[in-house]
């Protein structure tokens, strides 16, 4: 018997070891993509204690490409398709400002239809953006509908940039000095019929979507971002008009001619993950009625481009110029040494600039409400990275 | 009508931004020096040790609240690497598409700076990007280490002028 009571004595003591556990014991290390449908290209190694994320280290460059060194070695229209491939499915704003600081820098006034044409490119844009992102926000939170329909609505615009510039997703259509080209005949009708459309359809996406309860549930009230944090932060877009700061370029330093459209600034109060995803969508009314608007002042004749020579020499300076793309605020800096080659140029992209709430945000929620909070930044990894 | 809004905001703009230049002159009178003060744009060039001291005093009187953007410029004739933070504001009404451009200048051998991410937070990831594709080692940031590039980079920084990519 008291054989027996020792084995169980040592027994327990062994066990009390065993169960005995030091912190590192308990968190539980996760690399999440780069290469996770979940995340894009994009990877973060978040450590988890039980349901709950004590830590995360974002680390982007997965496709890092060198844009900025790439520019150094072109002229200022080689640079254009080379810097649309950040944003493929937005490269009408991010050519915009690219468009806006050479010109800034050259001198040049763009004719009256070639910023109305280029703004109109820009706001459909945005259009085709949103539902790219809206998709895959859906599908990750579940709601396959909601992949289906923007994904299959997206058609729709893309072929009316078909129509205009030749091209469905990368369209090099804003080039410096204007335009590409001039609009097809009969584009007018065309795009108002397809905007008609788009806009029945977001009164679907409304009651299929954001109210549905599931949604709602997994949105309102997660990732909370308040407004002097997200001003701390400095980020931008949707992720800072969520949080109430209603800060739209379009709107603070308006460009081309958007002094002359009248449209709101979208934002909320509730800083949560549901008004960062909410806001995008509302964005998406307001640039069907800037669209509308935009067809409806539309200078009927005139030129759309200034012709500039193809190796143009920018005068020694640099130019700061920033547009509101469908993440946020968008803009280059461009150094010139008087050369026909930018001396250089920094793209000071959305996304890498709200990268930064990204740990904010995640650190003490939970691991279940992780796609909910990464998707409603707006992020796109590739942008990031450059 | 809507000319003469435009007008009036232009003026009131113009005096805010020669304002803050004044303000700044008076305050560090010969230890900087402005570049440009153009439409919605100014630029103003500190020494090194001043950055620190210029940033907190911007940011306490004029709103400068966080960084539109943060990078650095090679300039191997001068052999010096320019530093650039674009401030903006968010929170001060009347400078909200002002952009300040705050730059510093380091020695190009061992370039070192101060780091501004104790005053303006965001700053951190654009001053870990400066320090990787140009080598300027930021003093008080709490990760100069590897970011963007790949784990296995064995070159001198990208975006220095010496730095040539293959086949160009």
């Amino acid at each position: 018997m008291s054989n027996l009571e020792e084995k169980i004595d040592e027994a327990k003591k062994l066990s009390m070891q065993i169960v005995k556990e030091t912190e590192a014991d308990r968190l539980m290390t996760l690399s999440v993509g780069p290469q996770h449908p979940g995340s894009g290209h994009f990877r973060f190694v978040i450590k988890v204690d039980g349901d709950y994320i004590v830590n995360v280290d974002p680390d982007p460059g997965y496709v890092h490409r060198g844009h900025e060194k790439m520019c150094e070695y072109r002229n200022y229209f080689q640079n254009l398709p080379q810097l649309e491939r950040p944003a493929l499915h937005d490269s009408s704003n991010i050519l915009y400002s690219y468009c806006l600081a050479v010109e800034d820098l050259v001198g040049i006034n763009v004719p009256r239809r070639g910023q109305f044409i280029r703004a109109i490119a820009s706001e459909l844009d945005r259009l085709v953006y949103t539902q790219y992102w809206l998709a895959i926000y859906g599908i990750f939170l579940g709601h396959s509908t909601m992949f289906m329909w923007p994904a299959g609505d997206r058609e729709l615009i893309i072929d009316l940039f078909e129509r205009f510039s030749g091209h469905r997703v990368t369209h090099c259509f804003s080039i410096p000095g204007g335009v590409r080209n001039d609009f097809p005949y009969n584009f007018k009708e065309k795009c108002l019929t397809q905007v008609n459309y788009f806009e029945k359809r977001l009164k679907e996406y409304e009651h299929i979507f954001y109210n549905n309860p599931l949604f709602r549930q997994r949105t309102e009230g997660v990732g909370i971002l308040p407004k002097e944090d997200a001003i701390k932060l400095g980020v931008t877009g949707s992720v800072l008009r969520a949080s109430g700061v209603p800060y739209d370029i379009r709107k603070v330093e308006p460009y081309d001619i958007y002094d002359e459209i009248d449209f709101k600034v979208q934002h909320m109060k509730t800083c949560d993950s549901f008004a960062r995803s909410y806001i995008p969508y509302l964005d998406m009314i307001e640039s069907c009625h800037i669209i509308r608007q935009l067809l409806d002042k539309i200078p009927e004749s005139g030129d759309v481009r200034v012709k500039l020579q193809g190796n143009m020499k920018g005068p020694p300076g640099e130019s700061f110029k920033r547009v509101e793309s469908g993440r946020g605020a968008l803009g280059y800096h461009i150094v010139s040494d008087g050369a026909s080659r930018p001396y250089r140029v920094k793209i000071s992209t959305p996304s890498f600039r709200n990268l930064i709430a990204l740990s904010y945000l995640l650190v003490g929620s939970k691991l279940g409400d992780m796609p909910s909070i990464y998707w409603s930044l707006n992020y796109w990894p590739i942008e990031a990275d450059r | 009508m809507d000319s003469n809004i435009e007008l009036k905001n232009e003026n009131i703009l113009l005096s805010v931004s020669s304002e803050i230049l004044k303000s700044i002159t008076d305050k560090f009178s010969n230890r900087i020096k402005i570049i440009y003060d153009i439409h919605n744009r100014s630029k103003i060039m500190v020494e090194p040790e001043s950055l620190v001291e210029t940033a907190i005093f911007l940011r306490d009187n004029f709103g400068f609240d966080h960084v539109e953007s943060a990078s650095g410029t090679d300039y191997p004739k001068e052999e010096k690497i320019e530093i650039n933070y674009h401030l903006g504001t968010y929170s001060n009404s009347d400078l909200l598409p002002y952009v300040l451009v705050l730059s510093t200048k380091v020695d190009r051998e061992d370039p070192k700076s101060n780091s501004l991410i104790n005053i303006l937070p965001s700053v951190e990831l654009f001053e870990r990007e400066t320090y990787e594709m140009l080598g300027v080692y930021f003093i008080g940031h709490p990760r100069n280490e590897r970011f963007l590039l790949p784990e296995d980079w064995a070159d001198i920084p990208p975006l220095r002028k010496d730095f040539r990519s293959k086949g160009r």
